[in-house]
C-alpha cells in the first residue's frame, strides 16, 4: 500500500518534472562542493526560521550545510520598541520546548512575553461557557509578539552560521525535480533558480512559504482549501485598569468568535473573526466607536434567549447536583479602555490542507501545508510541531547515514502529522461551523455540549494536551 | 579454539570421527604427527595433535593447539575455469551468480523496486555497524561519527550500504566484482561532493585486493554476500587479513534452515517477488553455527550473533531473537596479547600461518612441525 502510494507520488513528480522547464542535467553534472546543501528551507518566516534554527542546532547535523532562503530583508530589533506590535502569536508549551531546544526561548524570555493559565471560552447566545485551567499553576501558554520570536531566531541562525547559510532578499523562482530513479546522468537532487539567476542543488527541500506556497504549487500538491466568510480584525488594547492579566478570553459570537489576549497587566490583544463587512467597518471606524463595539461583543446578553437560559441552568443545577464541588466559576473579562493607534489591521481566513505532506526531496511545514482558523490559536504551534515530528525524522536519518530527502523516513513524518493536524482542522472548522449559527437546536446542543464537556474533568484534560503539543 | 564454547556441530562430528579413528591406531610415542582426509566435505586437513594423556580406558586427550585448514587442495580442483586478466589463482567469485546482478544493476537505486528489503534493511545494519564501531572509540565527532575509520564494504553492488557509512565520517572502499554495480554506484556517488570524496570503489574481488590492503580496515562489512560466495573459508580469511588488529568484522545474511528456503527462496522470489528470481541458492546459505565455527577458527571472535526478521507487508526489518531467517553477526580480530595464556600459542601459530599464506599465497599448506 505505502509503496504503491509512492510509486503514484513518483510518477506524479516524473509528470511535474515533465512539465517544468527541462534543463538539462548534464549542466550539472559537475556538481561543485559549494552550490550543493543538505536542506534548503524555503520561506523564512517564523517556521521555517525556525525550522532553519533546529536543524542548525542539532548534534546530528553539525556536518551538513543548510540553507534557508528568505525573500524579506534581516529583520533585526535593534532595541524593543516600546509599543506592542498588534501581531502576535499563542504559543504552546510543547512550541516552547521546542524553541528552548535551540536557545531561542531565553531570548524571548528576556525581551517580552507573557503567560496566561487560564482560558476562558464561551457563548453569545447562552450561558455556557468553559474553562480551562491548570491546577498546578502551569502555564497553559504564552503570547509573544511575531516581532521577538523572529529576532529570537535571528539571533539563533547567527549562532550556528557555520551550518545553516541565511540569503534574504532572495526568492526561488523555480524549481526542477530530479527524475524518479538513478536515471542515466539526471542529477538526483532537487535544482532551485533564484530570481538573481543563481541555481542551487539540494537533497531535501523544505516549503515553509506560507498557504501560498509556491513550492507546494511547483510541485504540483494538492490543495483542499477554501475561504471562510470571515476576516480577523487585529489590534492592542488598553485596559480600563491594571489586572493580573493572565486569562485568554474568547467568545463565540453569531458573526464569529473574538478573542482577548493577555500582553501585559493593562495591554491585551485582539483577534475578532467576523464577517468581512463588519471587519471593515471595525477597521474605518472612530477609536471610541471601536472600543465600545469591542466591550458590548464580550458583555452583550442581546443574543440570549429565555428558552435556551432556562435549558442551560436546568442542565447546570444537574451538574450541580451530581457533580457538588463546584466547577470552575465564570470570571468576567476585563473591560476596554481604549485602543492603541494605527494598530488596527484586518486579514482574510481561510482553511486550507496539503493532501500530501511530502514528496521525494520534498516537505512541506507550517502553512504551506495547513491553514487554519485563529479561533483555537493553533496556527503556529502546528507549525512548530511540524517542525518538532519532522526534525526528529531526520535527525535519527542523518544518525543512520541516510539519504535525507528519502521517501522512508519523510512518509514517516507526514504520517504523524497529519493524523495531529487533520484532527485540528477539523475540529477548528467543526467549531467555527457550530457557533456561526442562532438556530435554536443547534444552540440548545451545543450549549449542552459545552456544560458538559466543562462538567467532565478527564475530557478538557484531554482537549488540553492535545492543544498544548 | 576449537575446544571453545562455539564449537560447531560439524566440528565436533569431526573431531569425533578422529577420535574413533585413534582408538584403533597402535599408538606408542608420545608424539604422533598425522593427516587425516575427511571426504565429506572435500577438505583436506593437516593436522598436527600431541596426545596429552592416556588413561587405563584409552580415552585420548587432545590439545589441538594447532589445527588447522588448508582447503587450497580442493581450492584448486574447484577453481573457475573463467580468467581476468588480472585475475589471481583463487576466487570467491561466483560467475553464474554474476550475471543474474548484472541484469539488475541498474535498479539498485530504486528505493521501492527490486532492492527495497536493502534499502530499509539499512534502518537496521548501519546503526548494528554504527553503535559497534563507537563503542571501541572513546570519543566520536557529532555529525560525522565513524571519521577517521577506514571501512572495506566488500560486494557493495550499487553502493547502497556504503553511502550511509560515507555519510557518517569514514573512508569506504567499496569492492564489486560485477563491473555495472561499481559504475552504478559511482555514478550516484558523484553527484554527492562529500560522499565522492569518502568512497572510493573498485571492481575487484576481495582476494584480489588483500595483498595491498593487509590490515589495512578499522571494519570489513560483508553485508548480503557470504550466501553468495563459493568457499567461505577463504573469503573469512582475506577478511582477517585486511582487518587491522581488533577491526570488526561485521557479516548478514541468511540461515540455512528449511523456513529460509520456504520463505527465503519459494515466497520471496517464486511467489511475492520481493527478490529477484535466480538471487539465492540454497545450498550456499550459511548457518549460525558454521559461520561462527569458521569465524572463530580464523581467528575472529565473534561478539554478537542477532536474528533479523523482515515484514514484507510493512516493508521494514526486526531485530529479532530468532535467527532462523535473515541474521546479523559482529566479530572481533582477536588481539593477541588480551588472550588467554593457554590459547595463546594455538593461535599465534595459527595467525602465523594465515600471514605466511597471504604473502606467498602458497597453494598448499605443508605440516606444521614446529
Amino acid at each position: 500500500m505505502a509503496a504503491q502510494l509512492a510509486r503514484v507520488r513518483w510518477g506524479t513528480v516524473f509528470a511535474a518534472a515533465q512539465k517544468g522547464p527541462r534543463v538539462s542535467c548534464r549542466r550539472w553534472a559537475g556538481a561543485s562542493a559549494d552550490n550543493v546543501y543538505d536542506v534548503v528551507v524555503s520561506g523564512g518566516g517564523l517556521v521555517g526560521a525556525a525550522m532553519a534554527c533546529a536543524l542548525g542546532h542539532d548534534i546530528h547535523f553539525c556536518d551538513k550545510k543548510i540553507l534557508l532562503l528568505e525573500a524579506g530583508p534581516k529583520k533585526v530589533l535593534e532595541k524593543l520598541p516600546e509599543t506592542y506590535s498588534n501581531r502576535v502569536s499563542s504559543i504552546s508549551p510543547g512550541s516552547a520546548t521546542l524553541l528552548s531546544s535551540f536557545g531561542a526561548w531565553d531570548h524571548i524570555c528576556n525581551m517580552r512575553c507573557r503567560a496566561f493559565r487560564r482560558m476562558q471560552v464561551w457563548d453569545a447566545c447562552s450561558e455556557a461557557l468553559i474553562m480551562f485551567d491548570k491546577d498546578n499553576l502551569d502555564d497553559m501558554g504564552y503570547i509573544v509578539e511575531n516581532d521577538v520570536i523572529m529576532h529570537a531566531l535571528t539571533k539563533q541562525l547567527e549562532a550556528v552560521s557555520d551550518q545553516v547559510t541565511v540569503l534574504y532578499k532572495s526568492k526561488a523562482v523555480s524549481y526542477t525535480w530530479p527524475y524518479p530513479f538513478s536515471m542515466a546522468d539526471s542529477s538526483p537532487w532537487v535544482h532551485i533558480t533564484l530570481g538573481d539567476g543563481r541555481t542551487l542543488q539540494t537533497k531535501l527541500l523544505i516549503g515553509a512559504d506560507g498557504h501560498n506556497s509556491g513550492v507546494r504549487q511547483a510541485a504540483g500538491i494538492r490543495n483542499v482549501s477554501w475561504n471562510y466568510d470571515q476576516s480577523a480584525v487585529v489590534a492592542t488594547l488598553h485596559l480600563s485598569e491594571a489586572t493580573e492579566n493572565n486569562v485568554a478570553w474568547q467568545r463565540f459570537l453569531p458573526s464569529g468568535p473574538i478573542a482577548l489576549l493577555p500582553l501585559s497587566d493593562t495591554l491585551s490583544s485582539l483577534v475578532w473573526s467576523t464577517s468581512h463587512e463588519h471587519a471593515a467597518e471595525l477597521v474605518s471606524m472612530e477609536e471610541e466607536e471601536f472600543v465600545d463595539a469591542i466591550n458590548s461583543a464580550f458583555w452583550s446578553d442581546v443574543n440570549h434567549t429565555d428558552f435556551i437560559d432556562s435549558a442551560g441552568s436546568m442542565l447546570q443545577s444537574a451538574v450541580a447536583f451530581l457533580k457538588p464541588t463546584r466547577v470552575s466559576a465564570r470570571q468576567l473579562p476585563p473591560s476596554v479602555a481604549r485602543v492603541d493607534a494605527k494598530s488596527r489591521v484586518l486579514f482574510p481566513l481561510g482553511l486550507g490542507h496539503a493532501a500530501e505532506y511530502v514528496r521525494p526531496r520534498l516537505a512541506l511545514i507550517g502553512d504551506a501545508a495547513h491553514r487554519v482558523h485563529p479561533l483555537a490559536g493553533q496556527g503556529v504551534n502546528m507549525g512548530f510541531g511540524d517542525i518538532s515530528s519532522l526534525l526528529h525524522h531526520l535527525s535519527t536519518a542523518a544518525f543512520n547515514g541516510k539519504d535525507l530527502g528519502s521517501m522512508s523516513h519523510l512518509t514517516s513524518y507526514e504520517t504523524d502529522r497529519q493524523r495531529h493536524n487533520t484532527a485540528l482542522l477539523a475540529a477548528t472548522d467543526l467549531l467555527k461551523r457550530l457557533y456561526s449559527t442562532r438556530a435554536t437546536l443547534v444552540v440548545l446542543l451545543r450549549t449542552w455540549g459545552l456544560q458538559a464537556t466543562n462538567a467532565v474533568s478527564p475530557l478538557k484534560e484531554q482537549i488540553m494536551a492535545f492543544a498544548s503539543k | 579454539m576449537w575446544g571453545g564454547s562455539k564449537l560447531s556441530s560439524s566440528g565436533s562430528r569431526f573431531l569425533g570421527a578422529l577420535r574413533s579413528g585413534f582408538q584403533s591406531t597402535q599408538v606408542d610415542s608420545s608424539r604422533l604427527t598425522t593427516s587425516a582426509v575427511y571426504p565429506k566435505n572435500q577438505l583436506s586437513w593437516i593436522l598436527q595433535i600431541k596426545p596429552w594423556v592416556f588413561n587405563e580406558n584409552r580415552i585420548m586427550w587432545f590439545k589441538s593447539y594447532s589445527i588447522t585448514f588448508a582447503c587450497l587442495n580442493w581450492m584448486k580442483s574447484y577453481r573457475l575455469p573463467w580468467t581476468r586478466p588480472y585475475s589471481t589463482s583463487r576466487t570467491t567469485v561466483d560467475k553464474n551468480e554474476m550475471k543474474t546482478f548484472l541484469a539488475l544493476a541498474h535498479r539498485w537505486w530504486d528505493e521501492q523496486g527490486v532492492y527495497a528489503p536493502l534499502h530499509s534493511m539499512n534502518d537496521l545494519r548501519v546503526p548494528f555497524i554504527r553503535d559497534n564501531l563507537l563503542r571501541t572509540v572513546a570519543t566520536h565527532q557529532p555529525g560525522k561519527p565513524l571519521s577517521g575509520m577506514k571501512i572495506l564494504d566488500v560486494g557493495c553492488g550499487g553502493g547502497l550500504l556504503t553511502e550511509p557509512l560515507g555519510r557518517l565520517g569514514a573512508s569506504v572502499i567499496g569492492i564489486d566484482p560485477v563491473d555495472e554495480n561499481i559504475k552504478t554506484a559511482q555514478h550516484h556517488k558523484s553527484f554527492d561532493p562529500v560522499l565522492d570524496k569518502r568512497i572510493e570503489y573498485r571492481t575487484c574481488s576481495l582476494e584480489e585486493i588483500v595483498k595491498d590492503t593487509v590490515e589495512t580496515f578499522d571494519a570489513v562489512v560483508a553485508s548480503e554476500v557470504v550466501e553468495h560466495v563459493i568457499d567461505l573459508e577463504t573469503f573469512i580469511q582475506c577478511c582477517f587479513q585486511v582487518l587491522k588488529p581488533d577491526g570488526s568484522l561485521f557479516i548478514t545474511t541468511i540461515n540455512k534452515t528449511q523456513l529460509s528456503y520456504a520463505l527465503g527462496i519459494v515466497f520471496s522470489e517464486q511467489i511475492a517477488g520481493i527478490v529477484p528470481k535466480g538471487t539465492h541458492t540454497w545450498e550456499k546459505f550459511v548457518s549460525p553455527e558454521k559461520l561462527e565455527s569458521i569465524l572463530e577458527s580464523n581467528g575472529l571472535s565473534v561478539q554478537t550473533v542477532v536474528g533479523m526478521l523482515y515484514n514484507p507487508f510493512s516493508g521494514y526489518w526486526h531485530w529479532s531473537e530468532n535467527t532462523s531467517l535473515n541474521y546479523a553477526a559482529h566479530a572481533l580480530k582477536s588481539s593477541l596479547q588480551e588472550q588467554p595464556a593457554p590459547a595463546e600459542f594455538a593461535l599465534k601459530g595459527e595467525a602465523e600461518e594465515l600471514q605466511a599464506e597471504a604473502s606467498t599465497n602458497s597453494g598448499v599448506q605443508e605440516d606444521l612441525k614446529k
